[in-house]
């Protein structure tokens, strides 16, 4: 069997004169602007992966005379780190697809809302902030951005959360619709993007829809900053195009041992050894929002399932009963089956519990819970039990 | 030395009243002091003109607006499954041996804070944790020593 090596690729960090690409767009058209990206298949790169030119023609619609643009930089999934990378080293990339976003939308507000954990990027962050702005003030394009801090909730992340966070409030998600696009942050119309999505938006800008398009599958365009670790040589964050297999992406990370990878962090899927060659990671199989861990047979999966249990309940903002009591009932159960003190049958009835809180709970942090918990203890039921 | 009136005060006048302002003016206050008080949220409702149940609702609900005395220096040491894996017991147990504390107790002395903290973001250079704002990597018990023993010459 031959290896094809996956293909690296170098767009999110690749240092390119963003005023250049900025003063290229300024006089379009919006729609013009909306349609490049409609037309490079880009999809949001946080984890949920909606048409990003799709939310930006839909936001453009609203007749408002408040809009915003925000940029999520609450990267809170375990496992995901790419985002601190990117806004560390081409920050003035995040800002650009802010004002590109901004002039799509009608936009003349923005703000990036940057998780606490990250506050030493701060005094960079606020530097070439200036300099955008002196910026958008010299090519008379009206659009200011505010820094805000997120101060250690992980469900922050969530959109609606994190616009009430905005607005001073505790961060619970609220109930959807309306739609951000409709009633965002102030309850106005609000387009909201990851940082790597935005960044995208640049490159898309610079080389041209097609070249975006070209890469990547039918399903999953483009390519992705992955946030690779836990049992691997080659730590770190990678560009790569989309369409591979986890099976693929072993053959490049792996240890030689891994059993197992949590593709997405603690909401996404565990992909056992003997699912490797035939799950793509990207959305038509394993979507994910980034994050890449590589377990090996000395893990104990058990272990990893309660590690990611004991954050869900330490995370859940306790708003909704599904996810509040599910969460914690979830934790409870397998320590009560692995003590002995429940038989193995009520792993079913847990698994039951995870898939109603798909369907129940308000919002992605309870409705995802059961990703990780039915994938993993469906395929390593006797490290739950013994 | 200013009043807490004043110091709520020149927080309110750079962030404004609005709800808005909250937020920034409570992390302000964490980062000058590591921790709310009950009279420093009772404060900042009487300035805001908000309740101040709203205020310790809103503060209680983020794990870094921490409304217990904490020392000059918090450790928040990362407990997701990477740095698990990586030896974050060893680091904690170091940290723990050298500053004489366990999870989240402060030292004596008002120095030094010792909590547990869910993913920073540096699964890669795992075991990491976070003395106030910055970021130590790749720990080890060796590594760790000598960071908190820069802290205690400070």
């Amino acid at each position: 069997m031959t290896n094809i090596p996956i293909k690296r690729v170098d767009l999110i960090f690749e240092k390119v004169l963003c005023k250049e690409i900025f003063e290229k767009i300024v006089n379009s058209s919006p729609e013009e602007v909306t349609q490049a990206i409609i037309d490079s298949g880009l999809k949001g790169r946080g984890g949920a992966g909606f048409p990003t030119g799709l939310k930006w023609q839909f936001a453009a619609r609203e007749k408002s005379e408040d809009k915003y643009i925000v940029c999520n930089a609450d990267e809170g999934e375990p496992g995901t780190f790419k985002d601190r990378q990117i806004l560390d080293e081409v920050p003035e990339k995040v800002f650009c697809g802010m004002a590109i976003a901004s002039k799509a939308v009608g936009a003349k507000k923005g703000y990036i809302y940057l998780r606490g954990e990250y506050k030493f990027l701060v005094p960079k962050l606020e530097q070439k902030m200036k300099e955008f702005h002196d910026f958008m003030k010299e090519i008379g394009h009206d659009f200011e951005v505010i820094l805000r801090m997120g101060s250690g909730a992980y469900i922050c992340g969530e959109e609606s959360a994190l616009f009430e966070s905005i607005e001073g409030k505790r961060g619970e998600p609220r109930n959807k619709p309306p739609y951000p696009t409709t009633a965002g942050v102030f309850d106005k119309p609000t387009c909201i993007n990851n940082v790597e999505t935005l960044v995208y938006t640049v490159m898309i800008l610079k080389y041209g829809a097609t070249h975006f398009k070209d890469l990547g599958t039918k399903d999953s365009r483009g390519s992705k900053v992955f946030s690779v670790s836990g049992d691997t040589p080659k730590a770190g964050i990678y560009e790569l195009e989309l369409g591979m297999t986890v099976g693929e992406f072993v053959d490049e990370f792996g240890d030689g041992d891994t059993k197992s990878v949590q593709v997405g962090g603690a909401a996404g899927f565990c992909v056992p050894r003997k699912r490797f060659q035939d799950t793509i990671i990207g959305f038509e199989g394993v979507p994910t929002g980034g994050s890449m861990k590589l377990f090996n047979s000395s893990r104990s999966m058990y272990n990893v399932m309660h590690n990611y249990l004991d954050f869900f309940n330490e995370e859940s903002c306790g708003q909704c009963t599904p996810c509040r009591v599910g969460c914690q009932q979830l934790l409870k159960g397998i320590e009560a089956v692995k003590r002995g003190e429940k038989s193995s049958k009520y792993l079913e009835e847990l698994e039951k519990l995870a898939s109603t809180m798909k369907v129940a709970a308000k919002c992605g942090l309870g409705q995802s819970v059961g990703n990780a918990f039915n994938s993993i203890v469906n395929n390593f039921r006797e490290e739950i039990i013994y | 030395m200013m009043t807490l009136t004043e110091s709520v005060n020149k927080k309110v006048e750079k962030h404004g009243t609005t709800r808005e302002a909250l937020l920034p003016i409570l992390q302000d206050i964490v980062t000058e002091k590591s921790y709310l008080s009950d009279q420093d949220m009772v404060e900042v409702a009487r300035q805001l003109d908000i309740s101040a149940a709203d205020v310790f609702g809103t503060a209680t609900f983020y794990s870094f607006l921490d409304t217990k005395p904490r020392g000059k220096y918090v450790i928040r040491i990362c407990k997701t499954i990477s740095c698990s894996m990586k030896g974050k017991h060893e680091v904690l147990e170091t940290i723990e041996d050298i500053l004489k504390i366990s999870l989240g107790e402060t030292t004596a002395d008002k120095q030094f804070s010792l909590l547990e903290t869910n993913c920073i973001g540096w699964c890669h250079k795992a075991p990491a944790i976070l003395i106030n704002d910055d970021p130590y990597t790749e720990l080890n018990s060796e590594k760790v020593t000598e960071i908190l023993r820069e802290y205690i010459k400070k």
